[in-house]
Parts: C-alpha cells; sequence; structure tokens
C-alpha cells in the first residue's frame, strides 16, 4: 500500500524503511488458518462457522485501530450496523446483487468512517473513547428513527442473490466459501497494512508521538487513514453478515456490540496478527454454548475482560507468541 | 390381469401396513418452544409457556398414542437476529417441526420468514402484531391467543362507549407502540371519541414523569398507554405518583397481561381497563387447568400467552395424529381444518388467513377490597364473540384469502 | 401565555421535573468525577455499583425490616466497602498501566455483578416504595409535585455541595487533590497515600450507592437499571470536564433540565441529546465546559 501522506520536511529516512519480509511462521500459521476454515464448514455447522468469519474480519479491523495505533474506540458498531443496514437495503430494495451490496455497505461505512475520524482523531485515550460512542449513539437512534431500517424490526428478508450472476449463494457451503473468501481478503488488507512502511509509521507513533512528530510525519493523517481503514473493513464484515443471515438490525449498531469487539480483541490478543480470529471465534463459540443459559454468558464475558485485563493482558495468541517467542 | 391386480392389492396392503410414525420426521415431533426466557417478557410466557406445553402433551396422551415428543426452549433475548439464528438452527440442524409461541413482533416477523423458507411450522402465542394474519400472512403459520387490532377493538370501543371519549396517547417509540397506537386511534374515533394529544416515548423508558406531566395538560379523559411490559408498568406506578387517577383521568392499558397487574398490585393498578382472550377464573373449564398449571409454576396463574400454548400444542397434536405427518404447511392446514376446543378458550376456530378465532374479553382491575387473594385481579365488563373480536378476513390484506 | 406553543406553566412542570432527573446525573456524576479526578481511574462499574445501592436498600426490607431512612446510610457503606475490596484487589495492579485498562476491568466488573444479579432476580423490577414520611405531594399550581421527587432534588443538592465543599475546601481534600498531584512528594510528609487513595474510591463508589437508594423509590428496583444509565453518567462526566467536581454538579443538574426540555419538543430524541451535545462540547473544548487539560 503506498504511502501518500507527504512529509513536512524532506526525510530520507522513509525510502530506508523497507517493508519487512513476511515471516515464516506468520506464513505457516496463515496456511494452518486457511486449510482448517477449508475443512471446517463440513464437521462443524457453517452458519455458526460464517457467524465467527464475520467477527473475525471486524475484530481484525478494530485490531488495527487498538493494537498498532493505540486508540480505543467505543463506537465500532456503528460501522459493522449501517453497513448492514446499507448493504441490506441495496440487495433488497434496489435488487443489487451481493457482490455490489457487500461493496456498497463498505463504501457506506468507509464515509462514515472518514466523517467521524476527521471528527474525533485528534482526541485521545478516554475522550477519544468517549467521543467514538458519542457518534456511535447518535447512528443508533439514526438507525432507530430512520424509517427504512425498519426499527426494532430491522431490515427482514434480505435476499442472498446470485453471486456474479452464477453461484448461488442460497446454497449454504457456496455462501461459506464466499464468506471465508471475503475474510481472507480483508485479512490480508489489514495484514499488509500493518507489514508495510505504512505500518511501521503507526507503529511509531504509538510508541513516541512527539518524535514521530520530530521526524517529520504528521500523526493525524496516519491515524485518520488507519481509522478509514479500520471503519471500512468492519463495513465489510457488516455487509456480509447482513447477506448471510439476511437480516440487519439494531444490535449491529447498539453500543453493547461494540464491548463485544473489544472483548474479542483483548482475548485474542491486542497487537497481534491472528489474535483476534481467534478471540472472534472463542466468543462467539462461548455465545452460542451459553446462550441458553441467560445472563451466565453475561457473567463469563465479564469474567473474561477482568482477568484478562489482570493478568492475561496479551491475550491468547499474544501468550503463545511469548512462548514462541515469535509475533503472532 | 389377475397378477397386475394382485400385485397392485399387495402394493396398497403394504403400503398401509407401514406404521404412522414412518411419516414423521425422524419418527419425532420436536417442539420449540422460543420467547424470552429472562427479560421483560419472562414472567408472562418464559419458562410458564414450556409448562404449559408440557401439560399439553400429557393431556393429549401423546404416551398412550405412542407418539414420541420432544420440547426444546430457546431464550430469543427479544432480538429479531438471535431469534432468526435460533429458528435456522433449529430446521436445519435440530429437527425441530414447529416453533411456538414468540414474543416480540419483530421477532415473530422474522421467524415466519425462515419457517416460509423451510417448510416448516410456527405458531405464534404471545407475539402482537396483527401483519402476522395480514400482509405477512403464510401457509405456515398461525396467530395464536390474541393480536394489536383485537386489543384496539376490544380496548378503544368499550372504553369509549363507556365514556371515555377524549384520548391522550402514550406510545412506544418503536413499530409495537406504533401499530397499537394507529389500531386503538382508528377505533376510538370510528366509535365518536377524539384524540386530543400523542406523545412518543424512547422505548424503553424508565422515567415517565414528563410525559405524564404533559398527559395531565391534555386534560384528556383517558390516558392510553400504547406500550408494555415495563413500560407499562413504570407508566402506571408513575401516574400513581403523580395523581393521574385522583385528578380524574383513567389508564387504558392497550397490552397488559394478568402478571403485569400482579407486579403493579391493586393498589396502583385499580380501575384499569384491558383486553385479553383468558382468564384464570371465567369458567369451571379454565378454572381446573389453572390450578393444575399454578401447581407446576410457583402458585402462579397462567397468562393469556401461556394458555395459549397450551392451547395450540394441544391443537398442533391433533392435527399431527389426524394426518400422520408433521410436514410443516400440511398440518397447518390440517389445524385450520380441524375445529378447535379445550379448556383454554371453549370452542373456536383457525381461518384461512392464520388467524385462531375465539371470545375477547374486556376486563376491569377490581379495587384491593374486592379481591378475595393473590391473582383475583379482574372482573369482567364486557364479552366479544369470536366473529367480531378479530379483524375481518377481506381486511387484512393477506393474500391467502381469495377476494 | 405559550413558548413554541407550549404554555409557560407546563414548561415549569417540565423544568422541575428536569431538575429531579438532574439530581441523579449530578450525584452519580459526581461520584465518577471524584473517582477520576483523584485518582485517573474510570470507573465503569459505577453504574452496577448504583444498581447495588438499591438492591442492599431493597434486601434491608425485605430481609431486616429496614426502612428507607437506615438504607441512605447501610446500602453506601455496604457497597462502599465493595468499592474498597476491589480497589484493593484490583484496581492497584493497574496504576502503573494505560488508563484504559482500568475502564475494560470496571467493565467486565459491572458485567459480572449485573450477570449475578440478573441471574437471581430476572429483568423485572422489584418494588420498594416510599417511605410514608415522603409519600404524598403539593399541589404547586402549575403541577402536581410528589413530595419524594422534591426530597430527592434537595438532598442531592446537600449532598453535592458538601462533597465539593469537603474536597475544594478542607484539609482532607486538600491531601486528596495534593496526592493526585504528587503522590511521592505527599506520602513523604507520612500521609498514607495508598489508603487515602483506596477510601476515596470507597466514597467514590458509596455515592453511587447512595444515588441507588433515593433511585429505588421512583424506578423499578432491577438489575439493569444502571446498564444504560452509564453511558449516560459518562457523557455527563465528559461534558463536564473529567476531573472537576463543580462541574459535573452543575452540567448534571444542566444536562437534566436540557432533556426534560427535550422531552417536550421531540421526545424521541430524548435520550440522544446528552450525546450530541457532549459531541459538540468535546469538539469546541476538548477538556470538556470546566476542565484540566487531561
Amino acid at each position: 500500500m503506498s504511502v501518500t501522506a507527504k512529509p513536512v520536511v524532506a526525510a530520507p529516512a522513509r525510502d530506508a524503511i523497507a517493508a519487512p519480509a513476511v515471516a515464516p511462521h506468520q506464513l505457516a500459521a496463515f496456511v494452518v488458518m486457511v486449510v482448517v476454515l477449508i475443512a471446517a464448514p463440513f464437521f462443524v455447522y457453517p452458519v455458526f462457522l460464517m457467524k465467527a468469519l464475520c467477527f473475525a474480519l471486524f475484530a481484525c479491523a478494530f485490531n488495527l485501530l487498538i493494537g498498532y495505533v493505540g486508540l480505543l474506540s467505543f463506537g465500532h458498531a456503528a460501522f459493522l450496523g449501517s453497513a448492514g443496514y446499507a448493504s441490506a437495503h441495496a440487495a433488497k430494495v434496489w435488487g443489487f446483487p451481493p457482490e455490489l451490496a457487500i461493496v456498497f455497505g463498505t463504501l457506506t461505512a468507509g464515509v462514515l468512517g472518514a466523517l467521524i475520524g476527521a471528527l474525533t482523531i485528534r482526541s485521545r485515550g478516554i475522550y477519544f473513547a468517549n467521543i467514538t460512542l458519542a457518534f456511535a449513539q447518535m447512528i443508533f437512534f439514526f438507525s432507530l428513527q430512520a424509517k427504512f431500517t425498519g426499527g426494532e424490526d430491522g431490515i427482514q428478508a434480505v435476499p442472498r442473490g446470485t453471486l456474479l450472476g452464477v453461484f448461488d449463494l442460497r446454497q449454504t457451503y457456496t455462501m461459506y466459501f464466499v464468506v471465508l473468501a471475503v475474510f481472507l481478503l480483508g485479512f490480508l488488507v489489514v495484514y499488509r497494512s500493518i507489514h508495510s512502511p505504512f505500518g511501521q509509521v503507526l507503529k511509531a507513533i504509538r510508541e513516541n508521538e512527539p518524535r514521530t512528530t520530530s521526524l517529520g510525519y504528521r500523526p493525524e493523517h496516519y491515524k485518520l487513514i488507519a481509522f478509514v481503514i479500520s471503519a471500512t473493513l468492519s463495513g465489510t464484515a457488516g455487509a456480509t453478515k447482513a447477506i448471510v443471515f439476511q437480516l440487519a438490525s439494531l444490535t449491529d449498531v447498539h453500543w453493547t456490540m461494540s464491548g463485544e469487539v473489544v472483548l474479542m480483541t483483548l482475548l485474542g490478543g491486542m497487537g497481534t496478527v491472528f489474535g483476534p480470529v481467534v478471540g472472534a471465534f472463542l466468543v462467539i463459540s462461548l455465545e452460542h454454548y451459553l446462550a441458553q443459559l441467560g445472563s451466565w454468558l453475561t457473567i463469563a464475558q465479564g469474567l473474561i475482560f477482568v482477568v484478562c485485563v489482570l493478568t492475561f493482558r496479551r491475550g491468547a495468541i499474544g501468550e503463545l507468541g511469548r512462548l514462541l517467542r515469535k509475533p503472532l | 390381469m389377475t397378477a397386475t391386480r394382485v400385485l397392485v392389492l399387495a402394493a396398497a396392503l403394504l403400503a398401509a401396513a407401514v406404521p404412522a410414525h414412518a411419516q414423521i420426521s425422524d419418527g419425532v415431533i420436536k417442539i420449540g418452544i422460543m420467547n424470552d426466557q429472562s427479560g421483560t417478557y419472562a414472567d408472562l410466557a418464559g419458562p410458564g409457556s414450556v409448562v404449559a406445553a408440557r401439560m399439553a402433551i400429557e393431556d393429549f396422551g401423546a404416551a398412550k398414542k405412542n407418539m414420541k415428543v420432544e420440547v426444546l426452549v430457546a431464550d430469543h433475548q427479544n432480538k429479531p437476529d438471535v431469534g432468526s439464528s435460533i429458528a435456522r438452527q433449529w430446521f436445519d440442524a435440530d429437527h425441530v417441526d414447529v416453533i411456538v409461541d414468540v414474543p416480540t413482533s419483530s421477532v415473530v416477523l422474522a421467524v415466519n420468514q425462515i419457517a416460509r423458507e423451510k417448510n416448516k411450522a410456527l405458531i405464534v402465542s404471545t407475539g402482537a402484531t396483527s401483519d402476522l394474519t395480514g400482509p405477512q400472512c403464510s401457509p405456515n403459520a398461525i396467530h395464536w391467543t390474541y393480536d394489536t387490532w383485537s386489543l384496539a377493538n376490544g380496548t378503544g370501543s368499550a372504553v369509549v362507549k363507556t365514556g371515555g371519549d377524549t384520548w391522550f396517547f402514550l406510545t412506544a417509540d418503536y413499530k409495537f407502540g406504533h401499530d397499537l397506537e394507529r389500531d386503538t386511534e382508528a377505533v376510538v374515533v370510528k366509535n365518536g371519541g377524539k384524540v386530543v394529544g400523542k406523545v412518543r416515548h424512547p422505548f424503553p423508558t424508565a422515567d415517565f414523569s414528563s410525559f405524564l406531566l404533559q398527559a395531565q395538560a391534555s386534560k384528556a379523559k383517558v390516558i392510553g398507554l400504547a406500550n408494555a411490559g415495563a413500560d407499562t408498568t413504570n407508566a402506571i406506578k408513575q401516574g400513581a405518583e403523580f395523581g393521574i387517577v385522583k385528578g380524574g383521568q383513567q389508564f387504558a392499558g392497550l397490552l397488559v397481561f394478568l402478571t403485569d397487574v400482579h407486579a403493579l398490585g391493586l393498589e396502583k393498578a385499580q380501575g384499569l381497563l384491558l383486553t385479553e382472550s383468558f382468564y384464570w377464573d371465567l369458567n369451571d373449564r379454565t378454572r381446573a387447568f389453572s390450578t393444575k398449571f399454578a401447581e407446576r409454576h410457583r402458585q402462579a396463574r397462567p397468562t393469556m400467552a401461556q394458555a395459549g400454548v397450551y392451547s395450540a400444542v394441544l391443537h398442533y397434536l391433533k392435527a399431527v395424529e389426524a394426518l400422520k405427518s408433521d410436514d410443516g404447511p400440511k398440518v397447518i392446514a390440517k389445524m385450520k381444518e380441524l375445529p378447535t376446543d379445550d379448556p383454554v378458550f371453549g370452542k373456536g376456530s383457525v381461518r384461512a388467513d392464520g388467524r385462531k378465532i375465539h371470545p375477547m374479553y374486556l376486563f376491569e382491575v377490581k379495587k384491593p377490597s374486592e379481591s378475595k387473594g393473590p391473582w383475583d385481579y379482574y372482573k369482567v365488563r364486557a364479552t366479544i364473540p369470536a366473529e367480531q373480536a378479530f379483524r375481518p378476513m377481506d381486511q387484512g390484506n393477506c393474500p391467502l384469502v381469495k377476494k | 401565555m405559550t413558548v413554541f406553543g407550549i404554555p409557560t406553566q407546563a414548561l415549569f412542570g417540565q423544568l422541575l421535573i428536569g431538575l429531579i432527573n438532574g439530581a441523579f446525573y449530578a450525584m452519580l456524576s459526581l461520584g465518577l468525577s471524584v473517582i477520576f479526578g483523584l485518582l485517573n481511574i474510570i470507573n465503569f462499574a459505577h453504574g452496577a455499583q448504583y444498581m447495588m445501592g438499591a438492591f442492599v436498600a431493597y434486601f434491608a426490607l425485605q430481609w431486616a425490616g429496614l426502612g428507607y431512612w437506615p438504607s441512605l446510610l447501610i446500602a453506601p457503606v455496604v457497597v462502599g466497602l465493595f468499592g474498597v475490596l476491589l480497589e484493593r484487589t484490583m484496581l492497584k495492579r493497574l496504576y502503573h498501566l494505560d488508563h484504559l485498562y482500568g475502564l475494560l476491568l470496571t467493565f467486565g466488573v459491572a458485567l459480572v455483578v449485573q450477570g449475578v444479579f440478573r441471574n437471581e432476580f430476572g429483568s423485572s423490577g422489584l418494588p420498594y416504595t416510599a417511605p410514608p414520611q415522603l409519600t404524598g405531594g403539593y399541589n404547586l399550581g402549575f403541577m402536581f409535585l410528589p413530595t419524594y421527587r422534591g426530597w430527592v432534588v434537595v438532598f442531592s443538592l446537600v449532598v453535592c455541595l458538601g462533597t465539593w465543599y469537603v474536597i475544594e475546601r478542607t484539609k482532607l481534600g486538600a491531601y486528596l487533590r495534593a496526592a493526585t498531584e504528587n503522590p511521592t512528594l505527599v506520602q513523604a510528609f507520612g500521609i498514607n497515600v495508598p489508603r487515602m487513595i483506596t477510601l476515596t474510591y470507597g466514597f467514590g463508589v458509596a455515592l453511587a450507592a447512595l444515588a441507588g437508594v433515593l433511585a429505588a423509590p421512583i424506578y423499578q428496583v432491577n438489575p439493569l437499571m444502571g446498564a444504560d444509565l452509564i453511558i449516560v453518567v459518562f457523557a455527563v462526566v465528559v461534558i463536564g470536564g473529567l476531573g472537576s467536581i463543580l462541574g459535573s454538579i452543575v452540567t448534571g443538574f444542566g444536562l437534566g433540565v436540557i432533556e426534560g426540555f427535550t422531552k417536550v419538543f421531540y421526545p424521541e430524541a430524548s435520550n440522544i441529546v446528552i450525546f450530541v451535545i457532549m459531541a459538540l462540547v468535546l469538539l469546541v473544548r476538548p477538556s470538556g465546559l470546566f476542565g484540566r487539560t487531561a
């Protein structure tokens, strides 16, 4: 990904930052992940897997912001949910084929991300968390009141459609492999953003922002770009989810959804490559198994937060990476 | 020719000899009770609906008739995405044949779609939306216990006729609230009343003081509560604080269940007018049923939602027995064919648009002095016969109804 | 005489109602502000602690027959002790880390507490009646004011102003403020800083619990009563300025009034108006109205 922001002062250092080669252990982990995901639907209920994949993408996108830029957004549900509504509306009312509906949803989230990002990126820490929450609440309110979103009903009976005029997405396995492809694409975009000169600058900003400024970079621009990428990919996750489940609802724009993605990323490992994926699968599985026990799910989620923050800050993959002494 | 005839006869005999089970999918009839098990609607339906379903299976005598019936339970948390996930999983992976109960209109509509897609059955007892027998009607679904139209019709017209001709609406700001307000307003106006004001409160709301002040200022004779659950009970409780009833105004609860009145207490709820399709103390049959229910469910009497589940499951099993199959739309069609009779609603029937019809009752909540004990809360003010209680079939825009 | 089509009489009524709701916002944001201002901890469990206060009042009545007046003292003490325990066992370990970990920890604690209560008590409310001395009401002409609600405003004002006075004008408060600025130096003067921090957290939590007891007769005592309230209260604190005691009090009451007026002119938006104001304030004054720079 080419870096378009120009430094204020000519900085020869920029060209000398080479994109690090793909580490072999990360490549191995990636291959394992792909193989497992290809085989999985034949052993596990595919609809469950599709849900986990959408959330895995959402968590990866979120991780870009918290893990690599160090900004905790408490309003990311706004991007997941609004892309879902956009894609559902496009597919159902305008008759878009699924691929265009997903693209439309993604673009909606991207535009929203650019707007909200521009307004919030100057804030930091708790203020950033609060102001992103505030905007997410406004999106929630809009989703509640607008006619086309259907309020409490949401947008229902969204057609799965036929991908590229050839693949009938009402077939579960076809839908699954499409979702897998979307997930892998998004995953690779996040990976490339991190392992690139752009990613290196982001890490520098997270480590020491004033120093980065003095080196001639404009952190605000980089942070904003990262925010927009994060928002856009969250949108892809939301748009795909709306097609898979044929429903876009208020749950996806509610602030507790923003809390869930934080949980997934924390549990999996903030700032790791594979952490969010693992975290998403773990949290979705937990939800699935504890669903019938009502409040126990909330208690379990709360305990995970507490334990992770106190003793398990690196998350599952983070700890695994530490054991292996290689970043994952 | 004789050989062919013998063959045909043999084949026919063989076919007749195939036991009834073989046409019931996997040999088991699986009934899925999906509702809110732990949230706002847990008391009016929740685990009580499961008790009611099990009672229906026993009373039907499934064991004696050699029919295997299983009950699955799930909590949809009043969210359409959770409800549709569960429905998908149940129909796809768990081979559930029929989903019963389903409070919360948004979940009803989502599950309705899925039942249609997967060719299974849905019987709604607690959910309210009259769209289920209107534009969203389906050959796979029946709306059993009540709906927004019948509530609006019952309470709205009865209240206007008893003198409550100016109305102020306190409406929950979501589709169900809007629908209830719309249906009731139409009835009020039709009966010669006037709507002098409305206010939409966010759903849910904890503090109604501001909205109650507006209702007081309007000087309407009746304050119509187009909301449900905690919103209704909060509004009534706080209304008592602000002296609404003492000031001469009356609350009309547009969707109130026995358990709401129980939670409020007669002190606060007295005088409230409401419409329901069942009350435990109506006649000997309902009393007998309710006593058995109370023994199995914390001494609480059944609400119309829970009683509806009993009635629905009973009739479903009768239809399956008669049809010797649990194929979704076929059973639904059979249920429409057979007349219903049970201790809950007495005699009734299911219309072509999927609407079960039975009488509705206008109740008034007793004063504390009039009540002989817990759960003795209602007195009957009017009975609306089955034919008049529900929206006429030709007004619903249901595609299944031949014009 | 009308203003935008609403008679002034009705507006006064709404103003008063707004003040009553504002009293809760003020008390809760006061607790949050004390905790953040003096301890730099973002206490997301505040809503759950508010709920615990209401439940302690309910239990006191159910199990011990103790009514409202004793509960005003018992609940804050009991829940305050819980807060002290929380601080000693968990929060202490996070002081050297980014503030956001404190937020995540307390968020987790809130989920656990709410889940446990919900498991036991379901989500429908439990009844709690106002004490007989405070039932009934006064006809003020423009509205009928229930006595209990009037009491809420008066009592919260007293508590809020009392707390402000202690922190800003007394020696104890001065020690607290100094300890935030420079704990090592203050400790060198012989003051037990960790204990002060623990007690301050306990005090902030006790304030939340007190608000819970006040709320019990008005709202249903239910496990989720703090859940949606907490994000609103955060908005209030942020608008007032994290760390400003006076800011929280003024903003709390002020926003209650603004929300009250919104309920008259655009009721559907009453849940959201505070967030809109927060976004606007943060864009113009990033540290809040009365805040010091973070």
